[in-house]
């Protein structure tokens, strides 16, 4: 008896300590399947590359760049005679035609492609889960409702419903990334990760849960959503990539009212008919192709997570 | 399945009505309206601007007008458009939307066509530089910024290299002279239903031919290829020989958006093709396919490649119907008259007959790729059946 006693004392560790473990193994078997990939690295790099790129900018305007000059929306360089300048060593991708300097711009408007990515990649997740758990674990009317409304937001065209909502309302980063995240969490998202939920639900832990007494909340929430997180992780990014594209869309149509972001630096190279001047290019290519950067590096780890996620897809 | 379709058509039928209850009230809230932007001048008086309200019914209240709006509809009026005025929106819907449906169809066929084959390969060659290569480039097309790459082909074929005109449906300049009554878009139908039946009569020979023996195969696909090339060449040049250069003019005019779309569409399609292929290797049939000795070809494609075929199938149904939603920013850089494009300028100066025509045959497009998605699973894969 006292041998016993004092094994199951040795034995003993605390609940949250023998989860972290897990937690720790587990990060550190994925992290080396990811690592496997350099699709996956490439990706985290750009975007590590971006955040600095976005740090950088309060930084500098502190204390390199004079804040009547540099300012990315109200800035204007008074000695330079003619806008937009090609770059020069005061401003090393020019200035645009308002006088403002190019590199300040795409260095200030990062950090809001990034804030709009996650802020509309979270809402989706949240509202696809929930809806997509909720669908498969009760099934029947509550399913076929849900799942007309999918359809009918998969139906809306995204841009003139954007066209309309910009008329009704003031459409800035925040209201855009809610739209967003609305729309897509609603859509096609919602969808995998409902295909995802049935294979969930029929598992017997589920049975074992529902046996042992566990209410439809708990069994949903504890149970069932925990299990769908990863490929919600894995949409996550998709959606990161859509939204940035989004707005960028949007913005080029001069239809939000951003202050400054890189698809208004296109709107205004438009506006200002630079667009087809290839003498300019310092206002079209960069802003263009820190988009389609951005855009792929989210792209490029969430077909690494893909990997993570889906055995199936892995070399070995 | 006959009880299945006609749930399934039911259901879209409902979805179709929410969806234009939706859309019409978004619409209609939009402030002020198409009689505000027309009566602009301030010379004008406003007595006037309420003559015009009157006259296009704007008066009434929106709950009336949906009403009136919706059972119009379904006895298959559409209204007339407020912005081109006395022209009803049905004439207008179809002459926009074969535009937009021929410059995404061609585009969406071929991208699926390259996206299967080169997808199918880099699956089965998988490591080295070639994969991570063609998946960096498969990436960059597919989330490249549209407008922006869509400038620069226009940059490189039509202002650089001068191949090409950079946008538009035609030049008004050899139009000029045409004899009266040559309509763009009749020459266009006669484009679209010559293309049509050569590429069918080439679709059935391949089909025809498949059973054939190897030598027998070889002469027959040659034969269905060369029988409607001479068939268009003879069309063209005997028998619409009047309308040929018009019709050159067009198809000028349309080579730039369709290799624009069919590249971006390209990227997604194989990338979803290589994923889908990369499941498939790991089935279990795979293996017994290779242990039975079936050569390396047939096991990739007779055996995986067919099966991997079903996301890119919807993948392929889907974008065609979202090509008019899908097509507002590419209509709009190439200045391409289609459904798009006649979509967002409609719903900028609140023309809402018209507007609410182009989005519901978007709405109804989409529903209808979706029902045939789900009756192309059941071919694709019998496994699939729906009671």
């Amino acid at each position: 008896m006292s041998t016993l006693s004092s094994s199951a004392e040795i034995i003993y560790v605390p609940l949250w300590r023998v989860r972290l473990r897990l937690f720790w193994r587990s990060l550190k078997t994925n992290w080396a399947t990811f690592t496997e990939n350099p699709i996956g690295l490439i990706g985290l790099g750009l975007i590590i590359f971006f955040g600095l790129f976005a740090l950088a900018h309060p930084i500098l305007m502190n204390t390199a760049w004079d804040r009547k000059v540099y300012d990315p929306v109200n800035g204007f360089d008074i000695e330079i005679p003619f806008h937009p300048s090609p770059p020069s060593a005061k401003h090393l991708l020019g200035t645009d035609p308002m006088g403002r300097d190019v590199l300040s711009q795409l260095m200030f408007s990062t950090r809001f492609e990034f804030a709009l990515g996650m802020i509309s990649a979270l809402v989706t997740v949240l509202i696809a889960t929930t809806i997509g758990a909720v669908s498969a674990y009760y099934g029947g009317v509550i399913d076929v409702i849900l799942m007309r409304v999918v359809d009918l937001v998969i139906m809306v065209p995204f841009l003139p419903i954007l066209i309309v909502m910009s008329a009704l309302m003031h459409v800035g980063m925040l209201e855009l990334a809610l739209v967003i995240g609305v729309l897509s969490g609603f859509g096609g998202t919602a969808i995998v990760i409902k295909s995802q939920a049935l294979t969930v639900k029929v598992k017997p832990y589920i049975e074992a849960a529902r046996i042992s007494g566990g209410g439809d909340f708990h069994i949903i929430f504890t149970h069932m959503v925990p299990n769908l997180l990863p490929i919600a992780l894995l949409y996550m990014m998709f959606v990161v990539t859509s939204a940035i594209f989004s707005e960028a869309v949007l913005s080029f149509f001069g239809l939000t009212e951003i202050e400054m972001s890189w698809g208004l630096m296109i709107n205004t190279t438009q506006v200002f008919g630079y667009l087809m001047r290839f003498d300019t290019w310092y206002l079209l290519i960069p802003a263009s192709l820190a988009i389609t950067l951005l855009c792929a590096a989210f792209y490029l780890v969430g077909r690494a997570l893909d990997e993570v996620v889906n055995p199936r897809l892995r070399e070995r | 399945m006959w009880k299945f379709l006609g749930k399934r058509l039911l259901q879209m039928f409902i979805t179709l009505l929410m969806f234009q209850t939706v859309t019409y009230f978004l619409m209609d809230a939009q402030p002020g309206d198409i009689a505000d932007l027309l009566t602009m001048n301030p010379d004008i008086p406003p007595a006037e601007r309420d003559r015009i309200r009157q006259d296009l019914g704007l008066d009434r209240p929106p709950v009336e007008r949906f009403f009136k709006y919706v059972g119009n509809f379904y006895r298959g009026d559409m209204g007339v458009s407020f912005s081109q005025f006395p022209r009803p929106v049905t004439e207008i819907i179809f002459e926009r939307l074969p535009r937009t449906l021929v410059l995404f169809l061609t585009a969406s066929v071929i991208s699926f066509w390259a996206g299967y084959v080169s997808g199918k390969v880099l699956a089965w060659k998988r490591g080295g530089a070639l994969e991570y290569s063609s998946t960096l480039v498969g990436v960059i097309l597919y989330t490249v910024f549209t407008p922006w790459f869509a400038l620069m082909m226009i940059w490189l074929f039509a202002v650089y290299l001068d191949w090409l005109p950079p946008g538009k449906f035609l030049d008004p300049i050899i139009w000029l002279n045409a004899p009266e009554g040559l309509h763009a878009n009749n020459v266009f139908l006669r484009m679209i239903w010559s293309a049509l039946i050569a590429s069918g009569v080439l679709v059935a020979g391949l089909v025809f031919t498949a059973r054939l023996s190897t030598q027998l195969r070889r002469l027959g696909r040659w034969i269905s290829f060369i029988v409607p090339m001479i068939g268009l060449f003879v069309y063209w040049r005997f028998v619409a020989a009047g309308f040929n250069s018009y019709a050159w003019d067009i198809l000028q005019h349309l080579v730039l958006p369709v290799l624009t779309v069919t590249l971006i569409a390209y990227g997604g399609t194989m990338l979803l093709m290589r994923t889908s292929m990369l499941e498939t290797l790991r089935e279990d049939y795979i293996l017994t396919a290779r242990a039975k000795g079936l050569s390396e070809k047939v096991v990739r494609d007779k055996h995986a490649a067919r099966n991997a075929l079903l996301p890119v199938w919807t993948g392929l149904v889907f974008s065609i119907g979202g090509s008019v939603s899908g097509g507002i920013i590419t209509e709009t850089v190439f200045s391409w008259p289609g459904l798009g494009l006649t979509l967002l300028t409609a719903a900028q100066v609140e023309d809402i007959p018209l507007a609410m025509g182009a989005l519901t045959i978007t709405g109804l497009l989409t529903l209808v790729s979706h029902l045939v998605a789900d009756v192309g699973y059941a071919f694709l894969d019998p496994r699939i059946r729906y009671n």
